[in-house]
Protein backbone atom coordinates (compact mmCIF):
# COMPACT_ATOMS: atom_id res chain seq x y z
CA UNK A 1 0.00 0.00 0.00
CA UNK A 2 2.92 2.70 1.16
CA UNK A 3 4.83 1.49 -1.79
CA UNK A 4 1.97 1.59 -4.01
CA UNK A 5 1.61 6.06 -3.16
CA UNK A 6 4.75 6.68 -4.08
CA UNK A 7 4.54 4.74 -7.26
CA UNK A 8 1.63 6.94 -7.96
CA UNK A 9 3.37 10.30 -7.21
CA UNK A 10 6.20 9.36 -9.17
CA UNK A 11 4.22 9.16 -12.30
CA UNK A 12 2.90 12.16 -12.15
CA UNK A 13 6.10 13.52 -11.38
CA UNK A 14 7.39 11.79 -14.36
CA UNK A 15 4.87 12.60 -16.37
CA UNK A 16 5.33 16.21 -16.25
CA UNK A 17 9.36 15.82 -16.38
CA UNK A 18 8.72 14.37 -19.72
CA UNK A 19 6.18 16.45 -21.08
CA UNK A 20 8.66 19.58 -20.26
CA UNK A 21 11.75 17.58 -21.94
CA UNK A 22 10.19 17.04 -24.69
CA UNK A 23 8.43 19.92 -25.77
CA UNK A 24 10.92 22.67 -23.29
CA UNK A 25 8.67 25.37 -24.22
CA UNK A 26 8.04 26.67 -20.42
CA UNK A 27 11.11 26.10 -19.24
CA UNK A 28 12.88 28.26 -22.41
CA UNK A 29 10.59 30.86 -21.58
CA UNK A 30 10.96 31.10 -17.77
CA UNK A 31 14.40 31.04 -17.84
CA UNK A 32 14.49 33.83 -20.36
CA UNK A 33 11.98 35.74 -18.18
CA UNK A 34 13.88 35.32 -15.37
CA UNK A 35 17.50 36.40 -16.86
CA UNK A 36 15.40 39.23 -18.49
CA UNK A 37 14.26 40.60 -15.36
CA UNK A 38 17.34 40.49 -13.47
CA UNK A 39 18.84 42.52 -16.13
CA UNK A 40 16.15 45.05 -16.47
CA UNK A 41 16.79 45.40 -12.29
CA UNK A 42 20.78 46.07 -13.43
CA UNK A 43 20.10 49.00 -15.48
CA UNK A 44 17.73 50.59 -12.30
CA UNK A 45 21.10 50.78 -10.28
CA UNK A 46 24.42 52.97 -10.69
CA UNK A 47 26.81 49.35 -11.03
CA UNK A 48 29.52 49.09 -8.62
CA UNK A 49 27.73 51.52 -5.89
CA UNK A 50 26.84 50.61 -2.57
CA UNK A 51 23.10 50.23 -3.17
CA UNK A 52 24.31 46.60 -5.28
CA UNK A 53 25.13 44.68 -2.50
CA UNK A 54 22.17 45.82 -0.05
CA UNK A 55 19.39 45.35 -2.94
CA UNK A 56 20.91 42.08 -4.77
CA UNK A 57 18.87 39.95 -2.23
CA UNK A 58 15.60 41.85 -3.59
CA UNK A 59 16.33 41.63 -6.73
CA UNK A 60 16.77 37.92 -6.63
CA UNK A 61 13.89 37.09 -4.62
CA UNK A 62 12.11 39.87 -7.26
CA UNK A 63 13.19 37.18 -9.69
CA UNK A 64 12.45 33.93 -8.43
CA UNK A 65 8.96 35.27 -7.13
CA UNK A 66 8.11 36.53 -10.51
CA UNK A 67 9.76 33.00 -12.37
CA UNK A 68 7.47 31.06 -9.79
CA UNK A 69 4.57 32.38 -10.40
CA UNK A 70 5.08 31.97 -14.29
CA UNK A 71 6.15 28.75 -14.19
CA UNK A 72 3.03 28.16 -11.45
CA UNK A 73 0.70 29.28 -14.45
CA UNK A 74 1.99 26.65 -16.87
CA UNK A 75 1.72 23.76 -14.49
CA UNK A 76 -2.23 22.96 -14.85
CA UNK A 77 -3.32 24.95 -18.01
CA UNK A 78 -1.02 22.61 -20.16
CA UNK A 79 -2.62 19.74 -18.30
CA UNK A 80 -6.06 21.15 -18.84
CA UNK A 81 -5.40 22.26 -22.31
CA UNK A 82 -3.95 19.02 -23.19
CA UNK A 83 -7.06 17.04 -21.71
CA UNK A 84 -4.52 15.76 -19.42
CA UNK A 85 -6.46 17.24 -16.24
CA UNK A 86 -9.10 15.12 -16.91
CA UNK A 87 -8.02 11.92 -16.80
CA UNK A 88 -5.48 13.03 -13.83
CA UNK A 89 -9.18 12.97 -12.00
CA UNK A 90 -10.35 9.99 -13.09
CA UNK A 91 -7.20 8.38 -12.38
CA UNK A 92 -7.35 5.89 -9.31
CA UNK A 93 -4.88 7.72 -7.24
CA UNK A 94 -5.55 9.65 -4.24
CA UNK A 95 -5.97 13.46 -3.83
CA UNK A 96 -2.94 13.62 -1.60
CA UNK A 97 -0.83 11.53 -4.27
CA UNK A 98 -1.78 13.94 -6.58
CA UNK A 99 -1.07 17.17 -5.20
CA UNK A 100 2.35 15.69 -4.13
CA UNK A 101 2.79 14.20 -7.83
CA UNK A 102 2.07 17.89 -8.80
CA UNK A 103 3.65 19.87 -6.21
CA UNK A 104 7.27 18.02 -6.69
CA UNK A 105 7.05 18.36 -10.71
CA UNK A 106 6.64 22.37 -9.81
CA UNK A 107 8.89 22.52 -7.12
CA UNK A 108 11.78 20.22 -9.64
CA UNK A 109 10.85 23.00 -12.51
CA UNK A 110 11.64 26.30 -10.01
CA UNK A 111 14.77 24.22 -8.85
CA UNK A 112 16.16 23.23 -12.50
CA UNK A 113 15.47 27.23 -13.65
CA UNK A 114 16.92 29.29 -10.08
CA UNK A 115 20.34 26.55 -10.26
CA UNK A 116 20.54 28.33 -13.85
CA UNK A 117 19.44 32.08 -13.03
CA UNK A 118 21.72 32.05 -9.57
CA UNK A 119 24.80 31.56 -11.25
CA UNK A 120 23.62 34.19 -13.81
CA UNK A 121 22.61 36.55 -11.25
CA UNK A 122 26.07 36.11 -9.30
CA UNK A 123 27.78 36.96 -12.70
CA UNK A 124 25.99 40.17 -13.54
CA UNK A 125 25.75 41.29 -9.81
CA UNK A 126 29.80 40.55 -9.55
CA UNK A 127 29.25 37.79 -6.73
CA UNK A 128 30.99 34.69 -5.62
CA UNK A 129 29.98 32.10 -7.84
CA UNK A 130 29.94 29.47 -5.02
CA UNK A 131 27.03 30.08 -2.79
CA UNK A 132 26.18 27.07 -0.89
CA UNK A 133 24.05 29.56 1.96
CA UNK A 134 21.95 31.22 -1.00
CA UNK A 135 21.19 27.58 -2.27
CA UNK A 136 20.05 26.04 0.53
CA UNK A 137 17.55 29.47 1.24
CA UNK A 138 16.09 28.89 -2.31
CA UNK A 139 15.42 25.28 -1.65
CA UNK A 140 13.88 25.91 1.32
CA UNK A 141 11.88 28.86 0.06
CA UNK A 142 10.91 26.71 -3.38
CA UNK A 143 9.27 24.16 -1.36
CA UNK A 144 7.06 26.92 0.12
CA UNK A 145 6.15 28.89 -3.16
CA UNK A 146 5.73 25.15 -4.56
CA UNK A 147 3.63 24.17 -1.84
CA UNK A 148 0.90 27.04 -1.19
CA UNK A 149 1.35 27.31 -5.82
CA UNK A 150 0.43 24.02 -6.36
CA UNK A 151 -3.16 24.42 -5.00
CA UNK A 152 -3.77 27.63 -6.44
CA UNK A 153 -2.42 26.93 -9.47
CA UNK A 154 -5.20 23.93 -9.72
CA UNK A 155 -7.50 26.49 -8.97
CA UNK A 156 -6.85 29.67 -11.49
CA UNK A 157 -7.43 27.01 -14.25
CA UNK A 158 -11.17 27.10 -14.17
CA UNK A 159 -11.51 30.21 -13.83
CA UNK A 160 -11.37 33.35 -16.22
CA UNK A 161 -8.41 35.48 -16.46
CA UNK A 162 -6.43 33.02 -14.92
CA UNK A 163 -2.96 34.66 -15.39
CA UNK A 164 -3.98 37.58 -13.63
CA UNK A 165 -5.47 36.06 -10.88
CA UNK A 166 -2.62 33.42 -10.16
CA UNK A 167 -0.23 36.63 -8.77
CA UNK A 168 -3.01 37.71 -6.59
CA UNK A 169 -3.63 34.96 -4.61
CA UNK A 170 -0.01 33.72 -4.38
CA UNK A 171 1.86 36.62 -3.79
CA UNK A 172 0.02 38.36 -0.26
CA UNK A 173 0.49 34.16 0.98
CA UNK A 174 3.60 33.74 0.33
CA UNK A 175 4.71 37.30 1.92
CA UNK A 176 6.32 35.46 4.75
CA UNK A 177 8.61 33.61 2.86
CA UNK A 178 9.56 35.83 0.73
CA UNK A 179 10.21 37.86 3.69
CA UNK A 180 12.40 35.47 5.64
CA UNK A 181 14.41 34.47 2.72
CA UNK A 182 15.12 38.32 1.49
CA UNK A 183 16.38 38.44 5.32
CA UNK A 184 18.15 34.87 4.86
CA UNK A 185 19.80 35.61 1.99
CA UNK A 186 21.28 39.45 3.16
CA UNK A 187 23.08 37.52 5.53
CA UNK A 188 24.29 34.93 3.42
CA UNK A 189 25.81 37.33 1.14
CA UNK A 190 27.07 39.24 3.74
CA UNK A 191 29.30 36.22 4.74
CA UNK A 192 27.31 35.23 8.09
CA UNK A 193 27.41 32.13 9.47
CA UNK A 194 24.79 29.63 9.34
CA UNK A 195 23.55 30.14 13.45
CA UNK A 196 22.50 33.97 12.33
CA UNK A 197 20.45 32.06 9.76
CA UNK A 198 18.33 29.61 11.66
CA UNK A 199 15.50 31.73 12.41
CA UNK A 200 14.73 32.17 9.34
CA UNK A 201 15.23 29.25 7.68
CA UNK A 202 12.92 27.87 10.47
CA UNK A 203 10.16 30.21 9.84
CA UNK A 204 10.58 28.95 5.95
CA UNK A 205 10.51 25.38 7.02
CA UNK A 206 7.44 26.25 9.50
CA UNK A 207 5.68 27.64 6.51
CA UNK A 208 6.57 24.62 4.15
CA UNK A 209 5.21 21.91 6.54
CA UNK A 210 1.91 23.91 7.69
CA UNK A 211 1.10 24.78 3.79
CA UNK A 212 2.36 21.25 2.66
CA UNK A 213 -0.53 19.92 5.33
CA UNK A 214 -2.89 22.24 5.03
CA UNK A 215 -2.84 22.26 1.08
CA UNK A 216 -2.63 18.27 0.67
CA UNK A 217 -5.92 18.45 2.97
CA UNK A 218 -7.51 21.04 0.43
CA UNK A 219 -6.34 20.32 -2.72
CA UNK A 220 -9.46 17.99 -3.05
CA UNK A 221 -11.77 20.98 -3.12
CA UNK A 222 -10.06 22.83 -6.28
CA UNK A 223 -10.09 19.99 -8.37
CA UNK A 224 -13.51 18.69 -10.43
CA UNK A 225 -15.70 15.99 -9.12
CA UNK B 1 -40.84 35.42 11.20
CA UNK B 2 -38.62 34.44 13.91
CA UNK B 3 -35.42 35.87 11.94
CA UNK B 4 -37.58 38.79 11.39
CA UNK B 5 -37.83 39.63 14.96
CA UNK B 6 -34.18 38.93 15.35
CA UNK B 7 -33.42 41.64 12.39
CA UNK B 8 -35.77 44.49 13.87
CA UNK B 9 -34.41 43.72 17.22
CA UNK B 10 -30.86 43.85 16.46
CA UNK B 11 -31.36 47.12 14.10
CA UNK B 12 -33.09 48.58 17.38
CA UNK B 13 -29.55 47.78 19.75
CA UNK B 14 -27.63 48.50 16.95
CA UNK B 15 -29.31 51.93 16.59
CA UNK B 16 -28.99 52.56 20.03
CA UNK B 17 -25.65 51.64 20.49
CA UNK B 18 -24.44 53.97 17.75
CA UNK B 19 -26.22 57.24 18.64
CA UNK B 20 -24.40 56.21 22.51
CA UNK B 21 -20.98 55.88 20.78
CA UNK B 22 -21.45 58.81 18.74
CA UNK B 23 -22.14 61.04 21.44
CA UNK B 24 -19.82 59.47 23.81
CA UNK B 25 -16.87 60.10 20.81
CA UNK B 26 -18.17 63.66 20.10
CA UNK B 27 -19.14 64.96 23.47
CA UNK B 28 -18.42 62.96 25.96
CA UNK B 29 -14.46 61.84 26.33
CA UNK B 30 -12.03 64.32 26.95
CA UNK B 31 -9.71 65.26 24.21
CA UNK B 32 -6.47 63.69 24.49
CA UNK B 33 -3.56 65.82 25.93
CA UNK B 34 -0.63 65.20 23.41
CA UNK B 35 -2.52 64.03 20.13
CA UNK B 36 -5.67 66.32 20.27
CA UNK B 37 -8.56 66.35 18.58
CA UNK B 38 -7.64 63.78 15.88
CA UNK B 39 -7.14 60.84 18.65
CA UNK B 40 -11.05 60.64 18.57
CA UNK B 41 -10.91 58.66 15.29
CA UNK B 42 -9.05 55.79 17.69
CA UNK B 43 -12.78 55.25 18.78
CA UNK B 44 -13.91 54.12 15.39
CA UNK B 45 -10.19 52.57 14.24
CA UNK B 46 -10.33 49.88 17.20
CA UNK B 47 -13.62 48.92 16.34
CA UNK B 48 -13.61 48.74 12.85
CA UNK B 49 -10.06 46.77 13.13
CA UNK B 50 -11.84 44.22 15.65
CA UNK B 51 -15.04 43.77 13.25
CA UNK B 52 -12.32 43.28 10.13
CA UNK B 53 -10.52 40.17 12.11
CA UNK B 54 -13.38 39.08 13.69
CA UNK B 55 -15.10 39.09 9.98
CA UNK B 56 -12.39 37.20 8.71
CA UNK B 57 -12.15 34.34 11.57
CA UNK B 58 -15.75 33.89 10.78
CA UNK B 59 -15.01 33.09 7.13
CA UNK B 60 -12.36 31.00 7.84
CA UNK B 61 -15.25 28.98 10.44
CA UNK B 62 -17.65 28.96 8.01
CA UNK B 63 -15.13 27.68 4.77
CA UNK B 64 -14.36 25.00 6.98
CA UNK B 65 -18.13 24.10 7.45
CA UNK B 66 -18.87 24.12 4.12
CA UNK B 67 -16.11 22.17 2.83
CA UNK B 68 -17.40 19.79 5.58
CA UNK B 69 -20.92 19.73 5.53
CA UNK B 70 -21.36 21.08 1.24
CA UNK B 71 -24.27 23.46 2.65
CA UNK B 72 -24.90 26.38 0.80
CA UNK B 73 -25.79 28.56 4.18
CA UNK B 74 -22.26 28.33 5.54
CA UNK B 75 -20.74 29.49 1.93
CA UNK B 76 -23.38 32.76 1.83
CA UNK B 77 -22.46 33.40 5.54
CA UNK B 78 -18.71 33.29 4.20
CA UNK B 79 -19.03 35.32 1.23
CA UNK B 80 -21.09 38.10 3.02
CA UNK B 81 -18.50 38.04 5.97
CA UNK B 82 -15.90 38.41 3.73
CA UNK B 83 -17.28 41.03 2.34
CA UNK B 84 -17.76 42.96 4.94
CA UNK B 85 -14.33 42.28 6.38
CA UNK B 86 -13.15 43.66 3.53
CA UNK B 87 -14.95 47.20 3.61
CA UNK B 88 -14.26 46.97 7.17
CA UNK B 89 -10.26 46.95 6.53
CA UNK B 90 -10.65 49.12 4.31
CA UNK B 91 -11.87 51.87 6.27
CA UNK B 92 -8.98 50.78 9.14
CA UNK B 93 -6.20 51.65 6.25
CA UNK B 94 -8.11 54.79 5.26
CA UNK B 95 -8.70 56.29 9.02
CA UNK B 96 -5.21 54.35 10.35
CA UNK B 97 -2.99 57.10 8.36
CA UNK B 98 -5.25 60.08 9.34
CA UNK B 99 -4.45 59.47 12.94
CA UNK B 100 -0.91 58.01 12.28
CA UNK B 101 0.17 61.60 10.73
CA UNK B 102 -0.77 63.70 13.34
CA UNK B 103 0.97 61.24 16.07
CA UNK B 104 3.81 59.40 14.94
CA UNK B 105 4.20 62.42 12.16
CA UNK B 106 4.09 60.03 9.20
CA UNK B 107 0.94 58.14 7.27
CA UNK B 108 2.65 54.42 7.21
CA UNK B 109 5.04 52.34 8.93
CA UNK B 110 5.85 49.30 7.96
CA UNK B 111 5.49 47.81 11.34
CA UNK B 112 3.38 44.42 12.51
CA UNK B 113 -0.10 45.36 12.87
CA UNK B 114 0.16 47.63 9.98
CA UNK B 115 1.65 45.27 7.19
CA UNK B 116 -0.03 42.29 8.31
CA UNK B 117 -3.41 44.51 7.91
CA UNK B 118 -2.57 45.32 4.64
CA UNK B 119 -1.84 41.88 3.39
CA UNK B 120 -5.01 40.44 5.30
CA UNK B 121 -6.94 43.39 3.22
CA UNK B 122 -4.97 41.73 -0.53
CA UNK B 123 -5.89 38.17 0.87
CA UNK B 124 -9.27 38.84 1.18
CA UNK B 125 -9.94 41.06 -1.98
CA UNK B 126 -7.95 37.96 -3.85
CA UNK B 127 -10.80 35.98 -2.24
CA UNK B 128 -13.55 37.94 -3.84
CA UNK B 129 -12.10 38.15 -7.02
CA UNK B 130 -12.03 34.51 -7.00
CA UNK B 131 -15.82 34.04 -6.86
CA UNK B 132 -16.44 36.67 -9.63
CA UNK B 133 -13.72 35.19 -11.83
CA UNK B 134 -14.72 31.56 -11.51
CA UNK B 135 -17.12 30.20 -14.38
CA UNK B 136 -20.07 29.06 -11.78
CA UNK B 137 -21.24 29.81 -8.33
CA UNK B 138 -20.58 26.42 -7.02
CA UNK B 139 -17.03 26.31 -7.99
CA UNK B 140 -16.42 29.74 -6.82
CA UNK B 141 -17.75 28.86 -3.75
CA UNK B 142 -15.82 25.70 -2.71
CA UNK B 143 -12.72 27.72 -4.52
CA UNK B 144 -13.41 30.49 -1.92
CA UNK B 145 -13.24 28.65 0.76
CA UNK B 146 -9.95 26.68 -0.07
CA UNK B 147 -8.50 30.64 -0.30
CA UNK B 148 -10.53 31.05 3.06
CA UNK B 149 -8.77 28.32 4.69
CA UNK B 150 -5.34 28.92 3.67
CA UNK B 151 -5.34 32.72 3.74
CA UNK B 152 -6.60 32.60 7.55
CA UNK B 153 -3.74 30.23 8.43
CA UNK B 154 -1.34 32.58 6.78
CA UNK B 155 -2.11 35.42 8.80
CA UNK B 156 -0.03 34.33 11.97
CA UNK B 157 3.17 33.07 9.85
CA UNK B 158 3.22 36.55 8.38
CA UNK B 159 2.67 38.50 11.20
CA UNK B 160 5.89 36.48 12.95
CA UNK B 161 8.09 36.99 9.36
CA UNK B 162 7.19 40.52 9.79
CA UNK B 163 8.04 41.08 13.54
CA UNK B 164 11.47 39.28 13.20
CA UNK B 165 12.12 41.24 10.23
CA UNK B 166 11.33 44.77 12.02
CA UNK B 167 12.98 44.34 15.04
CA UNK B 168 15.27 47.29 14.38
CA UNK B 169 12.12 49.39 13.96
CA UNK B 170 10.14 49.08 17.37
CA UNK B 171 6.47 49.92 16.38
CA UNK B 172 5.40 52.95 18.22
CA UNK B 173 3.23 52.32 21.63
CA UNK B 174 0.37 54.21 21.57
CA UNK B 175 -1.09 54.19 25.24
CA UNK B 176 1.32 52.44 27.50
CA UNK B 177 -0.01 53.10 29.86
CA UNK B 178 -3.44 51.89 30.09
CA UNK B 179 -6.37 54.02 28.72
CA UNK B 180 -8.26 56.16 31.26
CA UNK B 181 -11.50 54.82 32.29
CA UNK B 182 -13.74 57.16 30.40
CA UNK B 183 -11.87 56.85 27.24
CA UNK B 184 -12.50 52.78 28.05
CA UNK B 185 -15.58 53.30 28.16
CA UNK B 186 -16.03 54.92 25.25
CA UNK B 187 -14.13 52.64 23.31
CA UNK B 188 -16.01 49.25 24.81
CA UNK B 189 -19.32 50.83 23.81
CA UNK B 190 -18.18 51.40 20.42
CA UNK B 191 -16.71 48.13 19.85
CA UNK B 192 -19.98 46.76 20.94
CA UNK B 193 -21.66 48.81 18.44
CA UNK B 194 -19.84 47.90 15.66
CA UNK B 195 -19.77 44.29 16.64
CA UNK B 196 -23.44 44.41 16.74
CA UNK B 197 -23.31 46.06 13.47
CA UNK B 198 -21.54 43.54 12.07
CA UNK B 199 -23.71 40.83 13.16
CA UNK B 200 -27.12 42.57 11.71
CA UNK B 201 -24.99 43.08 8.48
CA UNK B 202 -23.73 39.29 8.05
CA UNK B 203 -27.00 38.11 8.72
CA UNK B 204 -29.23 41.03 6.16
CA UNK B 205 -26.23 39.82 3.54
CA UNK B 206 -26.72 35.65 4.07
CA UNK B 207 -29.99 35.99 4.02
CA UNK B 208 -30.09 37.87 0.89
CA UNK B 209 -27.91 35.62 -1.16
CA UNK B 210 -30.07 32.76 0.67
CA UNK B 211 -32.96 34.21 -1.25
CA UNK B 212 -30.95 35.45 -4.42
CA UNK B 213 -29.79 31.42 -4.63
CA UNK B 214 -33.37 30.47 -4.39
CA UNK B 215 -34.31 33.35 -7.20
CA UNK B 216 -32.12 31.88 -9.26
CA UNK B 217 -33.11 28.02 -8.88
CA UNK B 218 -36.81 29.04 -9.19
CA UNK B 219 -36.49 30.92 -12.55
CA UNK B 220 -34.60 27.61 -13.81
CA UNK B 221 -36.87 25.48 -12.73
CA UNK B 222 -39.65 27.47 -14.53
CA UNK B 223 -37.69 28.39 -17.85
CA UNK B 224 -36.02 24.58 -18.78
Amino acid sequence: MKSSFWVKVSAILWKDVLTEFRTRDTFTSVLVFSILVIVIFNFTFVPGSQMFETVAPGVLWVTFTFAGVLSLNRSFARDKEKGCLDGLVLCPADRVALYLGKMLSCLAFMLVVEAIVLPVFAVLFDLPLYLPKLAVIAVVATIGFAAVGTVFSALVVHTRARELLLPLLFFPIIIPVIIAAVKASELALSAASWSEMTSWLTIIAAFDVIFTVAAALVFDYVLEE
Amino acid sequence: MQGRLIDYSLIGVCFTLMIAAISLISVYVPTEEQMGVVQRIFYFHVPLAWVAFLAFFVVFIMSLLYIWKGDEKWDFRAYASAEIGVVFTTMVLITGPIWAKSAWGTWWTWDMRLTTTLVLWFIYVAYLMVRSFASDEERGARFAAVVGIIGFIDVPVVALAIVLSRTQHPSPIVFEGGLASSMLLTLLVSVAAFTVFYVLLLRLRASTRQMTSEIMKLRQELEI
